[in-house]
Parts: C-alpha cells; sequence; structure tokens
C-alpha cells in the first residue's frame, strides 16, 4: 500500500458518506421537525405519507428523525434537554408519559382534541394520542387448534405449547404484558408469572427478535398485538397467524405526541398536532403502522381489519402508577422468572 | 526483542505515538463518562451491591468463560488440522468464510443458528423424523454456548492458524526426519507456536462474550440468563440512571481485567522465536490416520460454523431482489455502511499502529515510563472492547447535544466508536505481523540510513501490505454488523444496512430483513476476498 | 558390496519441470552437487529424504527400497541452512529429539546428547536457546544432532551458507570429521565450487532437472565437455 494512498484512504470515505448523506437540503419557508421511532419513518410506514399530506396544507418542510422505539425517544430528549432542534415528538407510549412530563421539557398543547377517540379515553394537557392498539398472545393455527381463550388459561396451559416474550427491562411489549399480568392478577402476579415460566420458550430483548423466532416457526405462541394478522393477510394475504382473544379484556397501548418547550416554531407544532388528529393524517395509520387509529379516518379499510380481535375490556394502568411501580414490578417478575 | 530496531528518535516519536495514542482513546472514554455523569445525573448514584446484581455478573463470567474455553478448546484441533492441509480445494474459502459471523448483526445469527439447533431447526427435525419427537432444546447456557462458539471458534481458529503458519518450513521437515509422532509435534512444537496466539484469541473472546448482549437473551431463555451488558442498557434506557450504568461498567472492566489477568497468569509467556521466515508445507504430517481425522475436524469445524450460515443465505434467497436493489434506500444505506466501515477500519489501524510501534520503542533499555507505555498500550488496545458503546455514545451525545442538525457530529461519533471496537481484533492482526516485519527488516533498515518517516512508508507499511489489508477488511467486516452505536442516533440519512434490517424486521417484513442479510453477508465475504486477493504474492513470500 | 544410495531411474514432476535422477554412490563417499539455481539440487534432496515421493522409479538405502518410507525410518539426517533448531527449545532438546522422537531419554542417551555437544565444541551448552547462539555454533549444534543420530546418510542442503568463508571452512572439518566417525555417505547441495572441492570426492552436476555430469571431484572444473558446466563457472568471478 503505498502510503499516499494509504492517507486518503482516511478521508475520502468520511468524505464520501458526509456528502452522501447530507443532501437534505433546506427548502425555503419554515420547518418542523418531529422525533419519532424509526419504524414509523421507514418507506412503507406513514411518515413517508404523513410527510406529503402535512406540507401540502402547511406550506412548510417536515423533517423526520427516528429513533429506534419509544424509549429511545425519550432518552433522546432527555439527553438534548433544551438544545433540542424539535418541536413535536411523536411515539411516547402511555407508561412513558409521567416520566416524560417530570421531565419538564414538554408544555401543554392547547389544542381541542376532540376529535380524539380511544377506548377507556384519554385526555392530557400536554400529550394527544395518535394510534392505539391491544397487546394479545398471536398464534400459529397450524400448530395450535384451539388457542387459550384466557390469560389464565394461558398461565395453566400445556408447558408444551411455547410462547416468546419480550423483556421487560429492554422493551415495550414486555412492559405491556407485565403490567397486563398485574392488572389481572394483582399481588398473585408473582405466583403466576412462576407458572407461566414453564410455557416460555425464550424472552427476548424486543418485539423484532420474538417475532422473529416466531414466524421461523420456534414457537407457536407470541406476545404481539391484535393488529399483528392484519399484516399478514393484507400484505402476505395469509390468515395463518392469528390473535387469541382473551376473556380477562386485553392490555392497551395508547401512543401519543407532544409538543417541547424548546420548540422553534410553535404554532407549527401546534397546527402539526391538530392535523394529526385529522384524518389526512389518520389515515395513513391502519395499514402503515399496523395500529389502530385514535381519531376518524376517511378511507375504506381492509376486510382483514374487520376479522381483528376486538377486546370486550380494555385493560390500562394510569401513567403516575406504571411510573411509580415499574421498578417494583420489575424486580418482582425477574425474581419471580429466576425462581 | 532484544537488539534495537529503532533509532533513538524513532523509538522517542514512537514513545510520544503511543502516548498521543493512548491519551485518544482514554479521552474517547473518559469524556463521555464525564459527561454522562455531570451533565446526566439528576440522582444521587447508587452504588449498591443487591443479589440481583451479585447474580448476573456471576452469570457473565461464568458464561464467557465457559465459552472461551469451549472455542478456544475446539479451535486449537482446527486450527492444526488446517495448518496440517494446507493445500486442499475450498481452503481459502474455508477461511474467508470463517470471518463472515463476525460482521453478522447478533439477531441474524441467532436466526440462523435457531434455523440449524433450534426447536424448528434443521437438527430438531431430523431427530423428529427418526424418534418421533423434538429432543433437543438449546435455549438456556446450551444456547448461549453455542451461539458464542459459533461467533468465536472462526476468530480463534483463524487467530492460531497465523501462529501455526509462521514456524519455518524447517521445522516441519525436522520433525519429519527425527520421526516425531503426531503427539510430540503437537507438544513440542505446534502447542508452543499455538499458546500465545491462544492465550490472545482467548482474551478476546472472553471480552466479547462478556459484553454479549442479544444473543444471551435471545437464547438464555429467561432473566436467569443476564448479563451485565442487559443491566447497563436498562440502566441507561429504561431507568435513564448515567451513574449507575457507569457504575455497571466499572464493576465489568475491573472483573473482566482481572480475569483476563488471571488467564495471563496461567498462559504465561512463551520464548519469542528470533528465527523467522513463513512456511506451510507439512511434510511430517502424511500419516493416513492422521490425514483422515483432519479432514473429519476440518468438516466438522466448516460443518458448524457454515450451516447457520447456509440457513441465512438459504432464507436470503427468498427475498425479493427484484424489488429490494431497486431500493434507493438499499443503496444510500450500503454506501452509508461502507463509508463508516471504512473510516472506522483506517482510524483503527493508525491508532493500533501507533500503539504498536509504541511497544517496540519500549523494550530496548526499559524504564518505568517505557514499561507503563508498553503495559498501557497493550491494555488500551483490548480492554477498549468492555467499554459498552451504548455508554459512550449516550456521553458524546449528550456532550454534542446531537450535534444540532449537523450530520457530522454523529457521523464522527459513530465512527470513532466502531474504530475502537475494531482496535482489539486489529492489533492482534497487526501486532505479530509488524514485530516479524522489525525483526526481518529492522536492522537492514537501520544500517542503510533508512528511518523516521521514510522507513515507516519505505519499508514497514509496503512490508505490513497484506496485513495492513486483513486488518481492515477484518475491522470493516465488524462495523458493517454493527448497530449499537447508530441506534442513537437515528436518523434516516444516516441509514445503514443492519439498521434497515432491524427496520425491516420491525415492521413484519421477515424476508426484507433476510434479504438484507444476505447482502451484509456477501459484502463480509467479499472485504475478506480482497482481503487476501495476491495469492501468487503470498506464494512467493513462502519460499 | 551394495551401494549407501541408489536412486533407480527416479522421475518426478515439480510444476511444470520433469526431474529424473539415475546414479548410486558407495559408503563413505561424498558427492557435491552442483548446478545453477532451480536446476533441481534440493529436490534431490528431498526425493532421498522422502520429503518428495517418486512419480516412478525407487530410492534405496544400503539396498532397502525406501520410496514408500516416511524420512523418520528412512536412516538420513538432514543440515539445512536455516532454522535446523526449535527455537523455543534448548539445545539439549534440540538434539535429544534426534535420539529419540517421543524424548524419552535414558541415562545412556543423555550422555550421548552430553558427549556430541563437547564433538562439536560446545559442551556445556545443554539449557540454553538458540537463539542466544551465533549462526555458525547453532550450524554445530545441527552436526551435533546428526552425529549422535550416527544415520547412514548424511544429507546438507547449503549448510555452510552464509557464514564466512574462515567459519564454513571449520564446518566442512568438522563435518568430515563427523562423517569419518559414524561412517556416513555425504550428498551436499552447494553453490560454491571452493566449498565443493575442499570437502567432497565426487560431484553431481545438475542441470534443467537431470544429471548433466557425475563423476570425481579431481579435475571436475577442469572439464570443458560440459557447455552447461562452462556457463555455470563464468558466471560465478570468484571461480
Amino acid at each position: 500500500m503505498r502510503f499516499r494512498t494509504f492517507f486518503a484512504s482516511l478521508a475520502l470515505p468520511l468524505a464520501a458518506t458526509v456528502s452522501l448523506t447530507s443532501v437534505a437540503a433546506q427548502a425555503a419557508g419554515k420547518t418542523l421537525t418531529v422525533y419519532t421511532y424509526e419504524s414509523f419513518i421507514a418507506e412503507w410506514g406513514p411518515g413517508p405519507l404523513v410527510k406529503e399530506a402535512f406540507e401540502k396544507e402547511c406550506d412548510c418542510t417536515l423533517n423526520w428523525v427516528g429513533v429506534e422505539d419509544g424509549v429511545a425517544l425519550l432518552n433522546r430528549v432527555k439527553l438534548e434537554g433544551d438544545s433540542a432542534e424539535a418541536g413535536v415528538v411523536l411515539g411516547l407510549d402511555t407508561n412513558l408519559v409521567a416520566e416524560a412530563k417530570a421531565t419538564g421539557l414538554f408544555e401543554p398543547h392547547d389544542i381541542d382534541t376532540a376529535a380524539v377517540d380511544v377506548p377507556g379515553g384519554f385526555s392530557d394537557d400536554t400529550f394527544v394520542p395518535f394510534d392505539y392498539g391491544y397487546f394479545a398472545v398471536v398464534y400459529d393455527t397450524q400448530t395450535i387448534d384451539t388457542p387459550p381463550a384466557s390469560l389464565k388459561e394461558l398461565v395453566e396451559g400445556d408447558p408444551a405449547q411455547k410462547i416468546v416474550i419480550e423483556d421487560p427491562r429492554t422493551s415495550t411489549p414486555g412492559l405491556g404484558l407485565l403490567l397486563w399480568m398485574k392488572t389481572v392478577y394483582g399481588d398473585g402476579a408473582a405466583d403466576a408469572w412462576e407458572k407461566l415460566n414453564d410455557r416460555i420458550l425464550t424472552v427476548t430483548p424486543g418485539w423484532s427478535e420474538a417475532y422473529g423466532l416466531f414466524t421461523n416457526g420456534e414457537a407457536p405462541m407470541v406476545l404481539s398485538y391484535t393488529t399483528s394478522p392484519a399484516y399478514h393477510m393484507v400484505a402476505e394475504d395469509s390468515d395463518r397467524y392469528q390473535a387469541a382473544s382473551f376473556s380477562e379484556g386485553h392490555y392497551m397501548q395508547i401512543e401519543v405526541a407532544g409538543i417541547l418547550k424548546t420548540a422553534p416554531e410553535k404554532d407549527l407544532a401546534r397546527e402539526f398536532m391538530a392535523f394529526m388528529t385529522s384524518p389526512a393524517f389518520q389515515d395513513a395509520i391502519p395499514t402503515h403502522n399496523w395500529m389502530l387509529p385514535a381519531a376518524a379516518i376517511d378511507m375504506e379499510l381492509p376486510e382483514a381489519f374487520d376479522k381483528l380481535v376486538v377486546p370486550e375490556t380494555s385493560l390500562l394502568f394510569p401513567p403516575e402508577d406504571v411510573a411509580d411501580n415499574r421498578k417494583a414490578w420489575i424486580d418482582e417478575w425477574i425474581a419471580a422468572m429466576s425462581r | 526483542m532484544t537488539t534495537a530496531h529503532l533509532t533513538r528518535a524513532e523509538a522517542r516519536a514512537a514513545g510520544f505515538g503511543g502516548v498521543a495514542a493512548i491519551a485518544l482513546v482514554g479521552l474517547g472514554i473518559a469524556v463521555p463518562v464525564a459527561a454522562l455523569l455531570v451533565l446526566g445525573a439528576d440522582t444521587p448514584p447508587d452504588f449498591s451491591v443487591d443479589a440481583y446484581l451479585w447474580r448476573i455478573t456471576r452469570f457473565t463470567l461464568w458464561q464467557a468463560a465457559l465459552s472461551t474455553a469451549l472455542s478456544i478448546l475446539f479451535a486449537i484441533p482446527l486450527a492444526r488440522a488446517l495448518a496440517r492441509r494446507p493445500r486442499f480445494p475450498g481452503r481459502i474459502w474455508i477461511l474467508r468464510l470463517f470471518a463472515v459471523p463476525l460482521g453478522l448483526p447478533p439477531l441474524v445469527a441467532a436466526l440462523g443458528l435457531l434455523s440449524v439447533w433450534g426447536n424448528n431447526g434443521f437438527i430438531n427435525r431430523m431427530l423428529g423424523e427418526i424418534f418421533g419427537t423434538a429432543p433437543l432444546s438449546i435455549y438456556g447456557l446450551s444456547g448461549i454456548l453455542i451461539a458464542h462458539v459459533f461467533f468465536n471458534l472462526p476468530l480463534a481458529a483463524r487467530l492460531m492458524l497465523m501462529g501455526l503458519e509462521r514456524q519455518p518450513q524447517e521445522y516441519w521437515k525436522n520433525a519429519a526426519i527425527l520421526g516425531m509422532g503426531g503427539w510430540t509435534v503437537f507438544r513440542l512444537i505446534e502447542w508452543p507456536a499455538v499458546a500465545r496466539p491462544a492465550a490472545g484469541a482467548a482474551g478476546l473472546v472472553f471480552m466479547l462474550c462478556v459484553t454479549s448482549f442479544t444473543l444471551v437473551l435471545i437464547l438464555g431463555g429467561g432473566p436467569g440468563a443476564t448479563t451485565l451488558e442487559v443491566a447497563i442498557f436498562q440502566a441507561l434506557r429504561f431507568d435513564f440512571d448515567p451513574p449507575r450504568a457507569i457504575w455497571l461498567a466499572v464493576i465489568q472492566i475491573v472483573l473482566t481485567s482481572l480475569a483476563l489477568l488471571l488467564l495471563r497468569l496461567i498462559g504465561g509467556e512463551d520464548e519469542r522465536s528470533q528465527l523467522l521466515a513463513i512456511g506451510n508445507d507439512r511434510l511430517d504430517a502424511t500419516g493416513r490416520l492422521g490425514k483422515s481425522l483432519d479432514i473429519v475436524l476440518i468438516a466438522a469445524g466448516a460443518a458448524f460454523v457454515f450451516a447457520p450460515m447456509a440457513a441465512t443465505l438459504v432464507s436470503g434467497l427468498s427475498a425479493d431482489f427484484s424489488r429490494l436493489i431497486f431500493r434507493p434506500a438499499l443503496w444510500q444505506a450500503i454506501a452509508t455502511s461502507l463509508g463508516i466501515a471504512a473510516s472506522a477500519a483506517v482510524l483503527s489501524i493508525l491508532v493500533a499502529l501507533l500503539l504498536i510501534r509504541a511497544r517496540f520503542a519500549a523494550p530496548d533499555r526499559p524504564t518505568a515510563g517505557k514499561l507503563a507505555v508498553d503495559t498501557l498500550a497493550g491494555a488500551t488496545g483490548s480492554l477498549v472492547l468492555l467499554v459498552p458503546p451504548v455508554v459512550m455514545g449516550a456521553g458524546w451525545f449528550l456532550l454534542l447535544r446531537g450535534g444540532r442538525s449537523s450530520m457530522l457530529a454523529p457521523l464522527a461519533i459513530i465512527v470513532t466508536i466502531n474504530a475502537m471496537m475494531a482496535l482489539p481484533f486489529v492489533m492482534r492482526v497487526l501486532e505479530t505481523a509488524y514485530r516479524a516485519v522489525l525483526n526481518r527488516n529492522g536492522r537492514l533498515a537501520l544500517s542503510l540510513g533508512v528511518t523516521g518517516w521514510n522507513r515507516i512508508r519505505r519499508v514497514d507499511l509496503p512490508a505490513l501490505a497484506r496485513p495492513l489489508r486483513a486488518a481492515l477488511a477484518f475491522a470493516m467486516a465488524l462495523s458493517l454488523g454493527d448497530l449499537g452505536a447508530i441506534a442513537l442516533f437515528g436518523n434516516e440519512d444516516l441509514a445503514t444496512l443492519p439498521w434497515l434490517l432491524y427496520q425491516s424486521m420491525g415492521s413484519y417484513r421477515t424476508t426484507d430483513a433476510a434479504g438484507l442479510a444476505l447482502i451484509l453477508g456477501v459484502l463480509c465475504v467479499t472485504l475478506m476476498i480482497i482481503a487476501d486477493r495476491s495469492p501468487a504474492e503470498t506464494r512467493e513470500n513462502r519460499r | 558390496m551394495k551401494p549407501a544410495i541408489d536412486m533407480r531411474k527416479v522421475e518426478r514432476k515439480l510444476g511444470d519441470r520433469q526431474m529424473a535422477f539415475d546414479f548410486s554412490r558407495p559408503r563413505g563417499s561424498i558427492t557435491a552437487i552442483l548446478g545453477p539455481s532451480g536446476s533441481g539440487k534440493s529436490t534431490l534432496l528431498n526425493l532421498i529424504a522422502g520429503f518428495l515421493a517418486p512419480d516412478r522409479g525407487q530410492v534405496l538405502i544400503d539396498g532397502t527400497d525406501v520410496s514408500h518410507l516416511p524420512p523418520g525410518e528412512r536412516g538420513v539426517s538432514m543440515v539445512f541452512q536455516d532454522n535446523n533448531l526449535f527455537a523455543h527449545l534448548d539445545i539439549a532438546t534440540n538434539i535429544g529429539l534426534g535420539l529419540d522422537p517421543a524424548l524419552k531419554l535414558d541415562g545412556t542417551q543423555k550422555d550421548r546428547v552430553a558427549a556430541s555437544l563437547e564433538r562439536v565444541g560446545l559442551a556445556g551448552y545443554e539449557k540454553r536457546l538458540p537463539g542466544t547462539l551465533s549462526g555458525g555454533e547453532r550450524q554445530r549444534v545441527a552436526l551435533a544432532r546428526a552425529f549422535a543420530r550416527a544415520r547412514p546418510v548424511l544429507l546438507l542442503d547449503e549448510p555452510f551458507d552464509g557464514l564466512g568463508p574462515g567459519l564454513a571452512a571449520d564446518m566442512i572439518s568438522l563435518m568430515l570429521e563427523i562423517r569419518a566417525d559414524v561412517d556416513a555417505t555425504v550428498m551436499m547441495v552447494t553453490h560454491d565450487p571452493r566449498e565443493a572441492e575442499s570437502a567432497a570426492d565426487q560431484v553431481l552436476f545438475i542441470d534443467q532437472g537431470r544429471i548433466a555430469a557425475d563423476g570425481p571431484m579431481s579435475g571436475f572444473f577442469e572439464r570443458s565437455d560440459l557447455p552447461a558446466l562452462s556457463a555455470y563457472l563464468r558466471g560465478r568471478p570468484e571461480a
């Protein structure tokens, strides 16, 4: 290797990467930056549609910045403190709301949320829901004929039929199941976990790993969402994977957005929040984010959505309870699962 | 090394370079840690050691020790068999493909491994055909061990093979003419040649297994199998408690350093060979039984490593490439990944060269200062692996506050972190080679008065071309598969291949993800081919 | 009496070059193998030692066909230009390996190790590592090992190259003494005609994989019937 080439090889890739990636030329007019989780802005996600629709209305540029998931989103806000460039943070879930408020970095939204319609209702002066979903056990119909009809049946069922769950220490669905068990079993949750442990094949760090194991045929059940089968029915034309309906009800996940105190263009941020509850935004949710819309939509939902499990009871802890007890409940979970 | 291979001025420059490199790496770690402690802490630090922490610490060290022992134990006979059979068709491909596991994101590797060993895996389906049930469940410690051996056996075998192939041709001729049996050859020639790289590989493997995270969780079966890295991740992510995360990281670093020290005490330092030549015709390895055993060992090792990769390949082929390759995002991700990987690799090599030269400057007339530089340079080159990237990333991010809208700051952080993570690998590839080059050319260069800059340019770097290429490819492969650093700075313009892959996985697009994994694997193999693209040159050197 | 080394129509193809050797040597003879570089000198030694198997023909040592025997069972010792000693093993071990490859030495064998070191003037070097010896001393240890092994055939592959004229001459006389002690037959590759003249009584001149001349040492360099030899000698100004 010639010396000069060696040296050039340091500078070139860096320069190339920078020039390749810094093409985001700023258009004229106002700019709104929105932090969200990355699957929201995937090219098949709702992000591109929302951007197009909003830019048509606002005469502005909408910039997405995507991080790993809702938890990473809150961390990013905490890390940046008052120097965040974003106006809106979109994609926190109700379990993170109390903590997010405690940072003091968000300000009341001051918009009319009459359009918002989520089961059980959710009203908050800082955060506005944009979609919601229910956790559910999704099973493989090729292996399981009669899925568990309740959480109790799941806990007490045949230990040879395995389920993959996510870790509440590292993922939101994992935390969701933990809270679900807690709402149903209360103080008996630890014993229930101990029993369920025999059915658990493994505990993965996140949803992707769990669902990957499930579709690879490693286990016939996985903790996912009631909307998961809709994807397979719509995108893959397959009804092999279905969600089990649990008689105790299903734990909810409501995803919300909020305005940062340091938002450079507050009016624009508010405009976006209002836009979020309109059909133009909501239409992108069902078949792109594979969640349920939190306000009226102006489109025909695919037939598959009619076949989805609709829980009779929606379970949800108030955000403050989650914030206060999360640590203790996770410790309880670890102890029960390690017994 | 007994005699000086550097002039006094060169030794001084090398020493300065080493101190600068150590300072650079030190700052690279200390600055973000300080930033996290100062800017990120709003709660009093929690330095407690509860039963939970105590348990996961024990488990971390225990699984890492077992994984290391197994990887090394299997790598020794495999490396020996490969060394004894220097030419058979496909050998070079075995070695090239051995570098691929390093470049695979853990999730991809886990899915590949499960296609072979899992409940619905190849082996269990075969056993199911025969016995009617699938009796083998790998979830738990056995799954963790299989995964770690899959990742590290090829790495260790490659490092040891390099040690064996460095032995002069005459050794094997002598062994043959003296009629030394296979066991004696192993005991007296091969083991001494392998022991040193084995100790080095063991240290590296141990660190990789200590910091293992995704694999341990996926295959471990439950929170009983939790490593410190999980706790660090949890502390930083869910609890956003930087002091706690750093405290856990300190525990991890200190305990692992102690374990490595112990390893070195047991392994000991062996005599360094002064006589250097490269040869690998194995005239002693002609017995029919030994030959068959070699073939069986190589076949078994290759099958173990390649089966999960083949599974990844097969599921990757089911992806719709005609659609995939027309996605601009794919090409941008490939370009970004390669750019980051190349920058990180080159930076890593530069720092490694500085550290290595500093170590050469030391043994001439050892003073306390020189020995300190030597030790620190060695430690820097390996312990950096123990600093959780998520801690470094968070710290830098906090410090730069995301760099506002600038792309350069997050890019520089990602490159720096990847470069630091690759450093131990680069050091291992380059250090012995550089030592050999100095032994061979050192005095000649001195006698010709080719010193300083000129020597580095005209003598050292050209002579190191091959190991440099190998180090570059290794480091790039490592960075290619890395997601950890980038996850914090998510930004659609900074999407890398693993990022795209996880994005696909995270939105039900498993076939796309499989296709991307295949592309990632192909990139790794291509890098390895580039790394040893000139077999002619190799042959010539061996004469 | 059977020849000590008998190469019967031995053929071997290496790359695209066909090598062919057919000659024999009586016990106790010392043969210098000369020839341009790349002519096949080392190949010849490798065929005798057993590092290469012949495609056709037989190799006989003391009347026994050893063509299919591994190097260790052929009754040969060999000294290379370099790396004769395992650098990480001490001198006694390096020699001891020549007596018992599994290194289980009894008292007599240990005495023989010491005696062989004394024979080459390195008494008391048992515990030293090769790296602490000079190049000449290392080659003397290699000769000591050949002495201790006392095999009927001694193969030398440019063993005194790079030692300097004075030292090389010393080594040659030491080699000759040892040869006499163990009554070995010597084949020695060299590219120094003077070295050949002072050590050998016979010559094999190899050119392009074949024996171009086979005869007594005396007067060999004066022969004018061999164009290849003249070309070879012209290329060496010191001869």
